[in-house]
C-alpha cells in the first residue's frame, strides 16, 4: 500500500487561510489501510480545521467526502455534482489521487494535506515500514524476498557495507542492515552458496531515472 | 451514599471507554463543551481486558490535536475509578470543573450555543446505554 503522513497543522491551516468553503476530501484505499486519510481521518482533520477557525473568528464550511479511490476516473466523477459549491479541495489521498482530481477539475485548486511518504506493509497494528521502491526490475528472487534497493539505505547489490553493526544499519539503531536481513534468509533456507554470486551493475533506467513510467495493455484499452 | 457532583457535568453514558473515538471527543468541543473527561475503569479491570488502556492512548492523541488547534490539550483528561468508588466519581467531577473553570470557557465555542442541549444531541449516537 502506498504510505502517507498527515502535514502538519500549521502547513495545513497555511495552505487554507484564503478560503472559507471547503471540500475535504479522504480516499477508502491505501490511506485508509495506513490510518492517514481515510473517513475517520477526513472527520478529525475537519474537526480540528473547524475548531481553529472558530477560535479565530473566521468559520469554515467544511464538506467531508472519501472517494472509493482518487486515482480511477469512474470514482473521481461522483464529484462533480458538488465540487464547484466549493473554493477549494483539500485531499487527504496520496499524491496520485491529488493529482488526478486536479486533472479532473482544473477548475479547482487541490491541496495536500498529507505528505505521500512510501510504499509499504502493516508490520503490526499502527506501524507501517517501506518495502518496495518501485525500481522496475525486481531482483526478489535473487535475495530470496528482501528488497536491497529499498531496505538498505545505499541501495546496494554486493552488501553489506562498513556501516553494518550487530545487524543495524549505521543510519540508526532501529533499522535493520537490509544486508544482515538477506544472509540471514540465506541461511534460513541453506542456500547460502548464493551469497557467492556478484550481482552486476543495476540498471536503473527502468526506475525513476528512467522519467515518469506508464504501463499500457492494449487489450484493456477503450 | 447521597454524594453531589457539579450539575454542569453531562454524563454520556458508554459500554466501555474503549468505545469513545477521538472523533467523540472533538465533536463535545465543536458543540461547546468546555472540558471532557474519560472515567473509565480501573487500570487492568477492563471487562473488554484493554478498553480503558486505549481510550488512555486516545486521550493522548486528543490533547496534541487540541494543543495543535489552540483550545488546549489540557482540557481533556481520562480518569480511571472503579463502579463501587461513588465518592471518586463525584471528587473526579468537582476536580474536572474546578480546572476547567480556571481555564477559562472554550474559544472556539459557537455563539449562541446550547451548551449541554447541544453536547447531548452531537454525541447522540454514541448513547449505548438507555437511562
Amino acid at each position: 500500500m502506498i504510505v502517507a503522513n498527515r502535514k502538519p497543522f500549521e502547513e495545513i491551516i497555511e495552505m487554507l487561510k484564503p478560503y472559507t468553503r471547503i471540500l475535504l476530501l479522504g480516499c477508502n484505499e491505501c490511506v485508509t489501510v495506513c490510518a492517514t486519510g481515510g473517513t475517520k481521518e477526513v472527520a478529525v482533520l475537519a474537526s480540528e480545521i473547524r475548531l481553529f477557525r472558530q477560535k479565530e473568528g473566521r468559520p469554515v464550511e467544511i464538506k467531508e467526502f472519501t472517494l472509493e479511490r482518487n486515482c480511477d476516473p469512474e470514482y473521481v466523477d461522483a464529484l462533480k455534482p458538488f465540487i464547484n459549491d466549493y473554493d477549494v479541495v483539500m485531499s487527504m489521498a496520496c499524491g496520485c489521487g491529488i493529482q488526478f482530481v486536479g486533472e479532473h477539475y482544473r477548475n479547482k485548486i487541490v491541496l495536500p494535506a498529507v505528505n505521500t511518504t512510501f510504499d509499504g506493509v502493516t508490520e503490526k497494528h499502527g506501524v507501517w515500514t517501506e518495502r518496495c521502491q518501485g525500481c522496475g526490475d525486481c531482483v526478489l528472487d535473487k535475495t530470496l524476498g528482501v528488497c536491497p534497493v529499498t531496505r538498505c539505505a545505499k541501495s546496494i547489490f554486493n552488501g553489506p557495507c562498513g556501516g553494518s553493526r550487530d545487524g543495524k544499519c549505521e543510519i540508526d539503531k532501529e533499522t535493520p542492515c537490509a544486508w544482515q536481513l538477506i544472509v540471514d534468509r540465506y541461511k534460513e533456507m541453506d542456500m547460502l552458496y548464493k551469497y557467492l554470486e556478484i550481482q552486476p551493475v543495476k540498471d536503473w533506467s527502468t526506475s525513476r531515472d528512467g522519467g515518469p513510467r506508464k504501463r499500457m495493455r492494449e487489450d484493456l484499452t477503450i | 451514599m447521597r454524594l453531589s457532583y457539579p450539575t454542569n457535568v453531562k454524563i454520556m453514558k458508554v459500554p466501555c471507554t474503549g468505545r469513545v473515538d477521538i472523533i467523540h471527543i472533538l465533536k463535545a468541543f465543536e458543540s461547546g463543551a468546555d472540558g471532557v473527561y474519560l472515567a473509565g475503569c480501573l487500570e487492568g479491570d477492563c471487562h473488554y481486558l484493554v478498553g480503558n488502556m486505549r481510550a488512555k492512548k486516545r486521550v493522548e492523541y486528543v490533547k496534541q490535536i487540541l494543543d495543535e488547534c489552540g483550545i488546549g490539550g489540557n482540557r481533556v483528561a481520562m480518569y480511571t475509578m472503579s463502579a463501587a468508588e461513588g465518592q471518586r466519581f463525584a471528587e473526579v467531577a468537582h476536580e474536572m470543573t474546578e480546572k476547567i473553570r480556571e481555564i477559562g470557557p472554550n474559544p472556539a465555542k459557537l455563539q449562541g450555543s446550547r451548551g449541554q442541549a447541544n453536547i447531548t444531541r452531537t454525541l447522540e449516537p454514541l448513547r449505548c446505554v438507555k437511562e
